[in-house]
């Protein structure tokens, strides 16, 4: 899936790296714990959120990610978007929630990321 | 790099401002791409040292890190001066953590860092003595 259709059925802004947005992502996670995505996540490459704080995108950066999408109308901050665009992350923001957000990701062909 | 001395990278980790935690490990990240290092390798140590990273931040008021590559692999020493770890062993366990709440609301605190370096590393030496600090030295073999 392109991330721009993940930004269309998420009814998303781009906040950064809107050149990058034609590329394509097979599988995406959701998770508030960074914990929880630094240890069981593997070759994903999307991330739903709920949390907004730097350590989120420098956690996606860790994990090679390409895209990130805060979840519940959270907007990030100026200098989260400069590490983001710094790191070549694309960064969404969407009104939905979590599930309805995964959800929608996953209807349309995404898949769960590989657990180890 | 064959032949070479090993190169060596200093950092000082800021504990007071849990905002910059994981500065140095984003840019050991862009210095280890620079070199051309397997995508591989790079991502094993991002994820090993951003954890200890953040150990050290949330564990331990900061420390440093010292980063060396060398023709056969990379060696990551993160030294603090915190409360040390009565119990490594334990400290060691899936799910054990003694982070305060706050820390959980900051998406951390779940007690999988020291499993997951475990398991992204070649080697992984943890020295620690209650109320002196901690040594972390792991390897990931290139
Ligand atoms: N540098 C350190 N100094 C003192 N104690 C530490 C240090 N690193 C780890 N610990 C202790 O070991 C425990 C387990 O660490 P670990 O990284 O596995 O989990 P965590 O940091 O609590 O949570 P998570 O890593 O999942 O966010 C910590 O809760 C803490 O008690
Ligand atoms: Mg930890």
């Amino acid at each position: 899936m392109k991330m721009s259709e993940i930004a269309s059925l998420l009814g998303a802004r781009v906040l950064c790296c809107e050149e990058l947005i034609e590329h394509e992502v097979h599988s995406a996670c959701g998770s508030d714990m960074m914990s929880d995505v630094l240890a069981f996540v593997k070759d994903q490459a999307v991330l739903l959120t709920g949390l907004v704080n730097p350590q989120v995108i420098r956690t996606a950066e860790m994990m090679d990610m390409r895209c990130i999408v805060f979840v519940r109308n959270k907007i990030p901050s100026e200098e989260m978007i400069a590490l983001a665009a710094d790191a070549g992350i694309v960064v969404l923001a969407s009104p939905m929630r979590m599930f309805e957000a995964c959800g929608r990701l996953y209807n349309g062909g995404l898949k769960p990321q590989e657990v180890e | 790099m064959d032949n070479a001395a090993p190169l060596e990278f200093h950092f000082n980790v800021d504990g007071k401002d849990f905002t910059s935690a994981g500065e140095a490990s984003v840019e050991v990240k862009k210095i280890l791409r620079r070199i051309g290092l397997d995508s591989e390798a790079i991502r094993r140590v991002s994820i090993a040292m951003y954890e200890a990273e953040i150990n050290m931040v949330i564990h331990a008021g900061g420390g440093e890190a010292d980063v060396s590559v060398s023709p056969d692999k990379i060696t990551l020493v993160m030294t603090d001066h915190g409360p040390g770890i009565a119990d490594i062993e334990l400290a060691m366990r899936e799910g054990y953590s003694t982070a305060p709440d706050n820390i959980r609301s900051l998406g951390f605190g779940a007690g999988m860092g020291l499993p997951n370096i475990k398991r992204y590393t070649d080697e992984l030496k943890i020295e620690s003595e209650v109320g002196k600090g901690t040594k972390i030295t792991m390897s990931v073999n290139i």
